[in-house]
């Protein structure tokens, strides 16, 4: 019911227009446009290649798009100088990498890895810091007493859920995620979601995540959009397009999902 | 005796003189690593051939030049520098810490308080220091363009999770004039404190990896730390076992094979010194006088 309320009141956390990436003649992303409100998960899955992985580096900062407009909180993000744009991705944004290798610094100890943004944005007492580690460690159900361990001694599932820790510790108001569950086995992909499902109520986070896994988006998004060959070709509700997908790619993707 | 095939000091004059505007740069900007064109000098890597380009731009015939290797002037390092600019430049070269006016060293700095006038050149190896936590350099450079420090203090951070304290016991990191994040070479961080307010001039040299840096005379360098593991200029805790200093840096030497040790000054010229004024330590001849 808030998120409804959420919705209605606030103005968009994030909102793109006319977005547009092209690698040389060919198209990464054409004329991608929504708004994420606060607290909002939007989704965005399709085909490997339909752009969706561009899109998203695009929105968080790793490519320069060339063209259409990104505001968060009502700023140009793309007329932000290196500075503030760095500053932006370690405060109020975060990106969980679909290899957590990619996103975590593995020769640094767990405590070390989730403390690194906190020191990033000035924390200076180290009694506070390992404080907080150790409570987002138990947040995303990793024992306290693995907090000395490299991420190197951690399943996959860990190394994943250490990711995560590492990222909303600073209280991030906007989370891409890049396929976080890619690459993992049902089961623990199943304790994740669930993991993320709660954490994403219980902190009010604006999600925006890219998947190929249509259980995923049921589960987590509020709202969905596909994408094909670098267009977006169907948005709505969650419940609404899955159930009822009315452009014929999106109604291929929904019935080729294998049933069990 | 000079050797007169080669300029004075070594290095041919418009080298001197590309250094010499490396280091103008250097003394401009403290804490940050000014690229320059390292030479090949008749050393290998790591024997100190950034040290060494940077002492001969500093070098005037008029100069006394004094050098150290972890505080000895006796050591291969020590010598075979001393000789090489004995050589190539004919400046007069002394031991002691006063009378010189450049002295070059490696992983020290001497307990002498230093004076106006004075110019130290360090031998570094790793100029950068978040070079083991970040190994590109577009990415450390960027790094320090906009003072993304966060990342030193993880490192820290790690000794105090491994080792109950910050373990990192030399080439401790420092900040300097509140801006740059700087590797003051392998010196011990007993050290660390001598950096700060220095009324001489600290010239840092990189040969390898071809980075001049500097902090300038009476700036301000702090060591990092942690509100509650405060910086701590460690050092062995014993008086010196030759001139009895409780205030030096020490040198362990084991003596034997049943593990008995002795502590020593690694000043050389500082415990010498002491001990001609009469100061005496634990293992002293007794009785003898210097």
């Amino acid at each position: 019911m808030t998120l409804m309320q959420n919705a209605i009141t606030a103005a968009p956390l994030l909102s793109v227009q006319g977005l547009t990436k092209r690698y040389g003649a060919r198209i990464g992303c054409m004329g991608v446009g929504f708004d994420l409100y606060p607290g909002e998960v939007l989704g965005i899955v399709g085909e490997s290649g339909s752009g969706k992985s561009t899109l998203l580096s695009c929105l968080a900062g790793h490519q320069r798009p060339d063209e259409g407009r990104i505001l968060f909180d009502g700023a140009d993000v793309l007329a932000f100088s290196e500075a503030e744009r760095r500053r932006l991705l370690r405060g109020d944004w975060a990106y969980v990498h679909q290899n957590p290798r990619d996103g975590l610094r593995m020769g640094v100890s767990a405590g070390g890895n989730v403390g690194e943004r906190l020191m990033a944005v000035g924390a200076r007492n180290y009694a506070a810091i390992r404080e907080t580690a150790t409570d987002w460690l138990g947040r995303v159900e990793i024992a306290a007493d693995r907090i000395d361990d490299r991420p190197s001694a951690f399943s996959g599932g860990m190394q994943q859920r250490l990711q995560i820790a590492r990222n909303l510790v600073t209280g991030p108001r906007l989370v891409f995620m890049d396929e976080p569950t890619g690459g993992l086995d049902v089961s623990v992909q199943a304790r994740l979601l669930d993991l993320l499902r709660g954490l994403v109520r219980d902190l009010g986070l604006s999600v925006v995540i890219v998947t190929h896994d249509l259980a995923v988006v049921r589960l987590l998004a509020d709202r969905l959009m596909v994408m094909k060959s670098g267009r977006v070709v169907e948005c709505g509700l969650t419940d609404q397009v899955l159930d009822d997908p009315q452009h014929a790619y999106t109604q291929l993707l929904v019935s080729s999902v294998l049933q069990v | 005796m000079t050797d007169q095939a080669y300029n004075f000091a070594y290095l041919d004059e418009q080298t001197k003189r590309m250094i010499r505007r490396a280091l103008l740069k250097a003394l401009a900007i403290p804490g940050y690593q000014v690229p320059f064109a390292s030479r090949e000098m008749p050393m290998p890597y790591g024997w100190g051939t950034g040290g060494v380009q940077v002492t001969a731009a500093c070098l005037t015939p008029d100069d006394r030049l004094k050098v150290i290797d972890q505080g000895a002037d006796d050591t291969t390092n020590a010598v075979s520098i001393r000789r090489f600019f004995q050589r190539t430049a004919g400046v007069e070269t002394t031991e002691r810490t006063t009378d010189a006016t450049v002295i070059q060293t490696r992983h020290r700095i001497p307990e002498q308080p230093l004076s106006e006038g004075q110019i130290l050149v360090y031998q570094v190896p790793i100029p950068e220091p978040l070079r083991f936590l970040e190994p590109r350099e577009t990415e450390t450079r960027k790094m320090h363009e906009l003072e993304e420090y966060g990342l030193m203090h993880v490192k820290l951070y790690e000794d105090i999770a491994r080792h109950g304290e910050i373990a990192t016991a030399y080439a401790y990191p420092v900040r300097v004039e509140g801006r740059y994040v700087m590797d003051p070479s392998p010196i011990p961080k007993f050290d660390n404190p001598k950096l700060a307010g220095n009324p001489a001039i600290q010239l840092f040299g990189a040969g390898r990896e071809a980075r001049i840096y500097a902090v300038p005379p009476y700036s301000d360098v702090v060591s990092l730390d942690f509100e509650d593991h405060p910086f701590i200029a460690s050092k062995a805790d014993h008086a010196c076992d030759l001139c009895g200093s409780a205030g030096s840096y020490l040198d362990e030497v084991i003596t034997d094979d049943r593990g008995t040790r002795m502590f020593v000054c690694s000043d050389t010229d500082f415990c010498a010194s002491r001990q001609a004024q009469g100061h005496r330590g634990r293992l002293s001849p007794q009785g003898a006088t210097p």
